[in-house]
């Protein structure tokens, strides 16, 4: 955060030094960013609360009836209660379905930037602090990473992963193996901005006196150095989170990611584009719509994000 | 200079071996290929024979290194699937991604410099604001969104264009083009404006940030001083100042959008190499799978490195080896 107030006599509390920052100034000052944090927040909290406010688990099969199949939605004169936004063809809710499957999106997108921030971090300040061969094995993989279109990475890991699965597992670990796939190819961004601030900040002198003092290299790495590199971190990571929700819906859409009974925002959009031409629009277009809500107002709030901690715009 | 271009070179060369091996990777542990390409009815010793002329018995090395020595000379082997060559499958599907990625990024460049001009000129006016917040939102649609709601609104409802396919195609030698009939050209809208809408963005944003530094310049406040018409000022003599980094922006992106038309090929069904791709992943077919990877990966480091190269050749500061490897990858 930045504070600029000289050391108190008390320390104030938490949020207390929140509301005095810079960063929330400029929060309130920009309604953009309130407005996409109030929406991203609505949408977390459907997402979060879908067992409590929808009207069906569309995870089980016993409560779809086919009779409910292709209701259109509410306001359309053959809309039926409680099916606010229609049903699918197997009598689905859409309106369930789409809050269970931005859990599912949200998850994953966040598993995956929390993921790549750990290893991107530790491999960044690991070959920064030591140099020599370690960084550059640890970069030269980066680079040839960075040489593969993002998509195509996890596209191969996603697809290559369930081939090797056996069948009874590949329902279960298709979540974890879209955190990965998605990871792989984004770690190597965080990694070259540590490392870069890594070099630098291994030369100062507040880092020599903490080795003569025999302070442990991890300890020098997490507690001196990490702190001075986060301000980019946290901008490419809110970015990223954005990103990563619509590389999950990219993948799941072409059929490498989620599984059609655990389904994501992306595996609602592929399931419902099988429909487009029979005049069932509500089937694809509103978990698209719920799928673009939450990407937009993730990266409405990377943007303003990455205007406030620029020192250069202050 | 000369050093400089070997070791990028050299460099280029490093990442492509780590590409081949990661295929080759992918090849070895994925199904037995002998057993791909046999009938059920081969006895055990047809099977040995074709293990061995296939060269499946030699060492780990030999044949990481017959693989890439085929790969060079363009022979990724047998599609597992329709039993074609990999190369003559791809070859016949390239001009249609190519046509696709070509057109998506004239529509890029003709609509996102305009806008990224006139959100810098009118940088306070409602109508800017109103365009840069629109920017952010073509961001956040993913591609086959809007794809999508493309064919819904104007194949399904109003029926203007076509939904999939490429419609009729001349064969020009071996390349076949759409752009000569008026089905293929109608093909071509709805994709190549799917694949654009998230470049157009990027080229909009990055014009303006340009322009925007650009006008605060002291030749641009003189011409303007000396009476130049403001038109002529901002769209020849700012913008002119502001194409260098949208020429290597536009070329670093084919690569990506080639590997993008993908997902829109998908959406479209349109007859290209990403399609192929998506299809070889539904089936395992491995030798497509890696051919893909290798060559877009290809495409993608020969303009990484022309884009490094013609910088340093530009500005030799750049052949440092240090700057240049950050300088690459904005």
């Amino acid at each position: 955060m930045a504070d600029r107030t000289d050391i108190p006599p008390a320390p104030p509390s938490r949020l207390a030094r929140l509301r005095d920052s810079d960063l929330w100034y400029s929060f309130r000052a920009h309604p953009s960013a309130v407005f996409a944090a109030i929406l991203l927040l609505l949408l977390t909290l459907g997402a979060l609360l879908a067992p409590w406010i929808t009207p069906q688990n569309p995870y089980d099969l016993a409560a779809l009836e086919l009779w409910n199949s292709e209701i259109p939605p509410l306001w359309d004169a053959q809309g039926q209660w409680p099916f606010l936004l229609g049903t699918d063809v197997q009598g689905r809710d859409i309106y369930s379905a789409i809050l269970y499957g931005s859990r599912i999106s949200l998850v994953i997108g966040f598993a995956s930037v929390m993921l790549a921030l750990a290893v991107g971090l530790s491999l960044g300040l690991i070959a920064g602090y030591f140099g020599g061969w370690v960084d550059n094995v640890i970069m030269r993989v980066g680079d040839v990473l960075l040489s593969m279109p993002f998509i195509l990475i996890a596209i191969l890991i996603s697809a290559v992963a369930t081939a090797a699965l056996p069948p009874d597992l590949k329902s279960a670990l298709a979540a974890p193996i879209l955190i990965v796939a998605i990871a792989v190819p984004s770690w190597v961004q965080y990694a070259r901005t540590v490392r870069a601030s890594a070099m630098v900040e291994r030369k100062k002198e507040y880092v020599q006196a903490a080795r003569l003092i025999r302070v442990k290299p991890w300890r020098i790495m997490l507690h001196h150095i990490l702190p001075n590199t986060l301000t980019p971190i946290m901008v490419a990571a809110t970015l990223n989170f954005g990103l990563a929700i619509l590389s999950e819906a990219t993948l799941s859409f072409l059929g490498v990611g989620m599984p059609p009974d655990q389904p994501s925002l992306g595996t609602l959009i592929r399931i419902g584009n099988q429909y487009l031409f029979s005049g069932l629009w509500w089937i694809v277009v509103f978990p698209a719509i719920q799928l673009c809500l939450i990407v937009l107002s993730v990266n409405m709030i990377g943007d303003w994000l990455r205007d406030a901690l620029n020192p250069k715009l202050n | 200079m000369i050093a400089f271009l070997l070791k990028r070179t050299a460099n280029a060369a490093f990442v492509m071996l780590a590409v081949a091996f990661l295929a080759f990777l992918i090849f070895r542990s994925f199904g037995d290929p002998v057993e791909m390409m046999v009938n059920e009815q081969a006895t055990q010793a047809e099977r040995a024979e074709l293990r061995e002329r296939l060269g499946l018995n030699d060492g780990f090395l030999t044949q990481y290194i017959r693989f890439v020595t085929n790969a060079v000379q363009g022979d990724f082997g047998i599609s597992y699937r329709n039993q074609q060559d990999v190369m003559v499958l791809i070859a016949e599907r390239l001009p249609a991604t190519f046509e696709l990625v070509l057109v998506a990024t004239v529509i890029s460049l003709v609509v996102g410099i305009p806008l990224g001009v006139f959100t810098a000129v009118h940088r306070n006016s409602r109508l800017a604001d109103a365009l840069q917040l629109t920017s952010i939102v073509g961001v956040s649609l993913p591609s086959f969104v809007v794809g999508i709601l493309l064919i819904l609104a104007f194949s399904v409802t109003l029926g203007w264009l076509p939904a999939f396919g490429r419609g009729e195609t001349v064969d020009i030698g071996w390349w076949s083009t759409g752009l000569l009939t008026p089905s293929g050209r109608a093909a071509l809208v709805l994709p190549a404006i799917s694949l654009a809408t998230f470049q157009i963005t990027l080229v909009m944003r990055l014009v303006r940030a340009e322009m925007l530094e650009t006008l605060r310049t002291d030749y641009v406040k003189f011409a303007r001083a000396r009476g130049v018409p403001r038109a002529r000022v901002h769209w020849i003599h700012a913008l002119r100042n502001c194409l260098m980094p949208v020429i290597t922006l536009t070329g670093m992106q084919i690569g990506n959008l080639i590997a993008f038309a993908l997902v829109t090929e998908t959406v479209f069904q349109w007859p290209g190499m990403g399609l192929l791709f998506i299809q070889a992943v539904t089936f395992v077919d491995i030798p497509v799978m890696a051919a893909y990877l290798m060559l877009v990966s290809f495409i993608f480091v020969v303009l990484n490195t022309i884009v490094d190269v013609t910088y340093a050749w530009v500005d030799p500061r750049l052949r440092d080896d240090t700057a240049a490897a950050g300088g690459a990858n904005g």
